[in-house]
């Protein structure tokens, strides 16, 4: 990999910026557009430089939103949308891992259908469910509940099969020292293989993380009033019917704000992101 | 310390017996090595004795309470495992640390037995190290510390040098002899290794088929054989063993092979297996005065000896004789050997019995 034949050592550079922009460049439009008016906006072709209106479009985004979400302010969607995906992505972590757990290291009668029942849920996609689901949280009265808007979202088969590979390549001789050193199945759990899954519950919370950010089906179904939207909805809510409607430097604006805590995550957590998904650490 | 009685102790998978009874009472102090081939139940039994599996049948005991009910941590046992099973997390003094800090010792105390196991197994640098930055030797070596820490009434092992290279197994090998020594801790040790178990034990049990083919000290096993799969298990070269019968007048008849019975009370027709260990085997004067003569097939050259195989006339078996010193014999040439009689083994063939 490490030969450059000279010349042509640009190539791949080149190829990696046009890429990278294709990327950034609308990010970088939204940027922009966030930093002007709205006449500014619409003013036949947009200035592709910052304006003066920064601070100023996105203290009116955090503080008062738009009408069109009826004026709630955009950090509490925000909040809002911080609450489901943190939980949706440690509810998910700590389910996956204990019932993995179960299934690996527990003979009990049934324990292969129990796993090829969470195996076989991983073919339900959310939309499948989310009807007789919807029915489930309305009658529980759970809609506009942050309840509602991340307990059917936890289970997860997929973490759970990812967690159960992992748990299964632990030798069985480790499970047995624990034994003859007295420690109980509790013990054994939290002594040896939670410190062992670190890297890989690290992954998964990335990975979840952005998953439940990213909702937008569940969430739209799932409440009702606007103070417990998320933000993805916020955003959605508030493309008018009409472009003379749209306050787009506001759109704009809320827009960036809701990029803000994915990337801290991924960019926070890149070492160990990395590590759980390439190194199985023994 | 404590003596360990296996009254009868039998496994089965189903329907399936993997160990069919085996009876042995082991001393206080004792070590005891289980050595047979992979898949007779040896692992098993030492399993079935430190708690990670089932006993169908029979009685094991420590310390004279019975522990067939109790679990692996309440029978007052250490096992070093073959793969170490170190805790990967841990460092060096946490993984001998843990089992004591849950049974809930005082820091101190704790501290002062680790320090002390790690003097004796000279880890005292490498306490703060992970497992991953230690050498295999090193592994092991805390294996073995995390088992001495807990100063348990035995030590199980199971196989524990068979991951090392050939030079560092014999070094620990004989470091492990020291310390069980030392220690005066009751030991089991589970190997397939006969040269591994001669050396380590104070007393072997040969298992076949999950069965114990012979209990004994490793010289009285090399010396007095039951039979022909402890014979040929036990030392190395292995026992030349030559499939053979009762001729008239009591004589055996290996092939070519002819010789005299020395007062054998073993009806004729019988047949037969011969065994005759390969350093017992001697040169003859003359082949006038010769017990057979060989055609050299071979000769391995290692120096301190050397191994001619030899073949007994045309057709007839192959023996292999242990020389001492370099003996270069020519290829294809002859060489008149003596049999003493005292040093012959006859197994009965059906049954693997010795008979005399």
């Amino acid at each position: 990999m490490e030969s450059r034949s000279g010349g042509f050592a640009w190539v791949p550079h080149l190829v990696l910026l046009i890429g990278a922009a294709l990327v950034v460049f609308p990010i970088y439009v939204t940027f922009v557009a966030s930093t002007l008016t709205p006449s500014e906006i619409l003013a036949g072709p947009m200035t592709l430089l910052p304006g003066s209106h920064l601070v100023e479009n996105y203290l009116a985004a955090l503080t008062h939103g738009t009408a069109f979400i009826s004026g709630q302010p955009v950090a509490r969607l925000m909040a809002n949308s911080l609450i489901v995906a943190l939980v949706v992505a440690i509810g998910k972590i700590v389910i996956s891992l204990l019932s993995a757990y179960a299934v690996v290291f527990f003979r009990f009668p049934g324990r292969m259908i129990c796993f090829w029942m969470i195996f076989l849920t991983l073919m339900l996609p959310v939309e499948v469910r989310i009807l007789p689901t919807y029915q489930i949280t309305a009658n529980l009265g759970m809609v506009d509940t942050y309840g509602g808007l991340t307990i059917p979202l936890i289970a997860s088969a997929t973490a759970t099969l990812l967690f159960r590979q992992f748990f299964l390549t632990l030798p069985d001789e480790l499970v047995e020292a624990a034994k003859l050193d007295g420690a109980g199945p509790m013990r054994f759990f939290v002594d040896t293989v939670l410190p062992l899954s670190a890297t890989n519950m690290a992954a998964l919370f990335v990975i979840l993380f952005v998953y439940g950010w990213n909702q937008f089906l569940w969430p739209l179904l799932v409440t009702n009033s606007a103070s417990m939207t998320t933000i993805v909805i916020g955003i959605k809510s508030m493309i008018g019917g009409g472009d003379s409607q749209t306050p787009w430097h506001i759109v704009m604006a809320t827009t960036i704000l809701a990029m803000l805590p994915p990337m801290a995550v991924v960019l926070l957590m890149q070492r160990w992101f990395v590590k759980g998904l390439v190194d199985s650490d023994k | 310390m404590a003596e360990v009685s296996l009254n009868g102790v039998r496994k089965s998978y189903g329907q399936v017996p993997v160990i069919h009874g085996i009876d042995c009472a082991i001393a206080d102090g004792e070590f005891v090595v289980i050595v047979g081939p992979s898949g007779c139940g040896k692992s098993t039994l030492l399993r079935m004795v430190a708690g990670l599996e089932a006993i169908t049948g029979g009685e094991i005991s420590i310390g004279g309470r019975v522990v067939n009910r109790l679990e692996p941590k309440d029978r007052d046992i250490a096992m070093v495992f073959q793969n170490y099973a170190l805790y990967p997390h841990m460092t060096v003094f946490d993984n001998m640390a843990y089992g004591l800090r849950i049974r809930g010792l005082a820091k101190a105390d704790i501290r002062q037995r680790v320090d002390q196991a790690a003097a004796i197994l000279q880890l005292a640098p490498l306490l703060d190290r992970k497992p991953r930055a230690l050498s295999g030797g090193q592994r092991q070596r805390v294996a073995m510390g995390r088992a001495i820490v807990r100063e348990p009434q035995v030590f199980l092992f199971d196989e524990p040098l068979s991951n090392l290279d050939a030079k560092l197994r014999v070094q620990m090998r004989v470091e492990i002899k020291r310390l069980q020594q030392s220690l005066g801790t009751t030991s089991i040790y589970v190997t397939h290794d006969q040269v591994e178990a001669m050396t380590l034990a104070d007393r072997l049990i040969v298992m076949k088929d999950g069965v114990a083919e012979q209990i004994g000290t490793p010289i009285h096993l090399y010396e007095q054989p039951a039979t022909v799969f402890v014979a040929g298990f036990i030392g190395s070269p292995a026992m030349n063993l030559l499939d053979g019968r009762i001729g008239s007048g009591g004589g055996i008849e290996c092939g070519p092979l002819r010789l005299a019975s020395g007062g054998l009370s073993v009806a004729e027709g019988v047949e037969i297996v011969l065994g005759i260990r390969p350093e017992h085997i001697k040169p003859a004067a003359s082949d006038s005065v010769a017990d057979a003569v060989v055609v050299v097939e071979l000769v391995e050259l290692l120096g301190a000896d050397t191994i001619i195989h030899g073949r007994v006339g045309e057709t007839g078996p192959v023996l292999l004789i242990r020389l001492d010193g370099i003996a270069n014999l020519k290829l294809g040439s002859t060489l008149p050997l003596s049999l003493p009689h005292d040093r012959l083994y006859v197994f009965d063939r059906a049954s693997g019995k010795r008979l005399a």
